[in-house]
């Protein structure tokens, strides 16, 4: 059961990626914002971490993360907080949580952006969702980040048009802070897995995932990145990550959610 | 005492000028019917406090608002919303965008009479630099620094509620009550819409009395709107209209907001905006929501 699969898809090889982050957390609030981070969440809370507490997206914790497909009602889901809105945020400010998000522009910082695109502040050329949770998310928990297309207006050169999260950018960190009070793990692509470890927390390159090469990397990231030595291969996903993703979700929606739903392995 | 009235009764307590705080979240139960109400008065420079959905896109499309305080607004399963978008990109709005849980301390501020709280929300993002009104303060008590934020006092808050009766007991039975609470108590004027009217005796029953959120006094004003929180959700009542949300978004491409606007709103009672969007007994059968 611990064989590496060969068949596998490009969002399931994400998804075992993205479960990785959530690995060593302990028992913190895992949420992933999206299908395929919510699923790499699961993943870990279903085998190599079941301390992880999830919700249900609604007002309540649960002992087992729901499939994320296949379901029409939350009867019968396993409660076992109430936790609604306002609870999450007392949640969060706790420390006590690790979010996978999915920002639409990050930088050289690990600064990310759901705001606004372009133009001014006063007038936005593409106005977005706002910064919603991000300033606190990012000031008081871990926080990993999911990236379905890696190319340059996601990873942008410069700072992203608004600052929604805090990252390590010296020139920002406030009165009392330092760089290693900020804590943001792993960025999941569809290239890639990353991490901010390199050189004063410069982004680096982590794994590769099967037929992508540094070069493809470096070419669809707009700032300079970190990259060791040796590189390995982003680990194909086991045969029993790979059932337990289908009870995660019996519907396959992860098959769309990536442009033409891709093979893992692009050899 | 009878706090009943009618919604365009309640809505005449709103001048122009004034902060509105609208309970709910995104597409969740929103006072729809007071907003309409609002849409149809000639009230304006308004500003809003919300975690925002169609409430706040309706408002800013039809020109009432002259600052939206935010941390998003969205319709969820469509993330953007369609007309506060457009007046965003338009330039026409004034801003406070903040961290979501910076509006709830703020609400807290303004319900516990406090000028602010400090907090590390916001810290090191744009939050701090593109409101200017925004302090970030010493503290007394170690050597970092905090974001004071300002207490959010709302002249009036509007909500909607699953049942209340005419004194003002408010019950919402669903599983989140959003940060309903909070609004009614930073609000001078708390105004609230409910599906049910009921007799004060029903929360005497079982433990009814425990999904009620706020004392009476928080509320100055009852409105009866069955379905009233259409094309939003009153979970457990209802779920939020997926096609009307639908074509609601769809407006914004084809026709304009005025479109939408004479076509489900002006010169409509209540009544007739439920026959246009097929009746009570089908708002009441909308499925809820499942993720």
């Amino acid at each position: 059961m611990t064989t590496p699969a060969t068949d596998y898809s490009l969002a399931e090889l994400m998804i075992v990626a993205g479960a990785e982050a959530f690995r060593n957390d302990g028992e913190v609030l895992a949420t992933g914002i999206g299908l395929i981070p919510r699923l790499a969440a699961s993943l870990a809370m279903k085998t190599f971490n079941a301390e992880l507490m999830m919700t249900d997206s609604e007002a309540w914790m649960l002992s087992e993360p729901n499939p994320v497909s296949g379901r029409s009602s939350h009867e019968g889901q396993k409660q076992e907080t109430w936790m609604g809105f306002s609870r999450i945020f007392d949640n969060v400010w706790s420390g006590k949580r690790h979010a996978m998000v999915g920002p639409t522009q990050i930088d050289r910082y690990g600064q990310a952006n759901i705001s606004a695109l372009g133009g001014t502040y006063e007038q936005p050329k593409v106005q977005m969702l706002g910064v919603r949770g991000f300033p606190g998310n990012s000031i008081n928990h871990a926080n990993s980040f999911f990236v379905p297309a890696h190319n340059i207006r996601v990873f942008v050169d410069g700072e992203c048009d608004m600052v929604g999260s805090i990252g390590y950018n010296p020139e920002r960190l406030p009165k009392g802070y330092s760089l290693e009070d900020i804590d943001i793990r792993l960025v999941v692509t569809d290239l890639c897995v990353m991490d901010w470890n390199g050189p004063n927390h410069m982004l680096q390159l982590r794994s590769l995932h099967p037929g992508i090469d540094v070069e493809q990397v470096l070419a669809n990231t707009g700032f300079e990145i970190h990259v060791p030595n040796e590189v390995p291969v982003t680990p194909a996903p086991t045969a029993q990550q790979l059932e337990i993703i289908r009870q995660l979700d019996p519907e396959n929606w992860r098959a769309k959610q990536l442009k033409d739903n891709p093979p893992g392995d692009r050899r | 005492m009878s706090k009943l009235q009618t919604a365009a009764q309640a809505i005449a307590r709103i001048e122009d000028g004034m902060t509105i705080g609208i309970g709910g979240w995104g597409p969740r139960r929103k006072p729809m019917a007071l907003v309409r109400e609002l849409l149809r008065s000639d009230v304006k420079d308004l500003t809003v406090v919300a975690y925002g959905g169609a409430d706040v896109g309706m408002l800013c499309a039809s020109g009432k608002v002259k600052k939206v305080v935010f941390a998003f607004v969205s319709l969820d399963f469509i993330p953007l919303e369609p007309y506060f978008r457009q007046a965003r990109q338009s330039g026409v709005i004034e801003t406070m965008e903040i961290d979501e849980g910076m509006m709830l301390l703020g609400l807290r501020a303004a319900a516990w009479r406090i000028p602010y709280i400090p907090t590390s929300l916001g810290l090191g993002t744009d939050v701090v630099k593109v409101n200017p009104g925004l302090k970030v303060i010493d503290s007394p008590y170690d050597d970092k620094e905090w974001v004071a934020m300002p207490a959010l006092k709302l002249d009036v808050a509007l909500i909607h509620a699953d049942r209340a009766d005419e004194r003002g007991v408010c019950q919402i039975k669903g599983p989140d009550l959003y940060m309903d609470d909070w609004f009614a108590r930073a609000a001078e004027t708390t105004i609230v819409s409910c599906d049910e009217l009921v007799a004060t005796e029903t929360f005497a029953q079982g433990d009814e009395a425990r999904s009620v959120h706020w004392e009476r006094s928080q509320t100055q004003s009852v409105v009866h709107v069955p379905g009233g929180a259409h094309p939003t959700s009153c979970t457990p009542l209802y779920g939020f209209d997926v096609a009307h949300f639908k074509a609601y978004n769809a407006s914004a491409k084809d026709g304009g907001f005025e479109g939408y606007f004479n076509q489900f709103i002006a010169g409509k009672t209540e009544e007739e905006y439920q026959q246009a969007v097929g009746g009570l007994d089908a708002i009441r059968q909308l499925s809820l929501p499942v993720y």
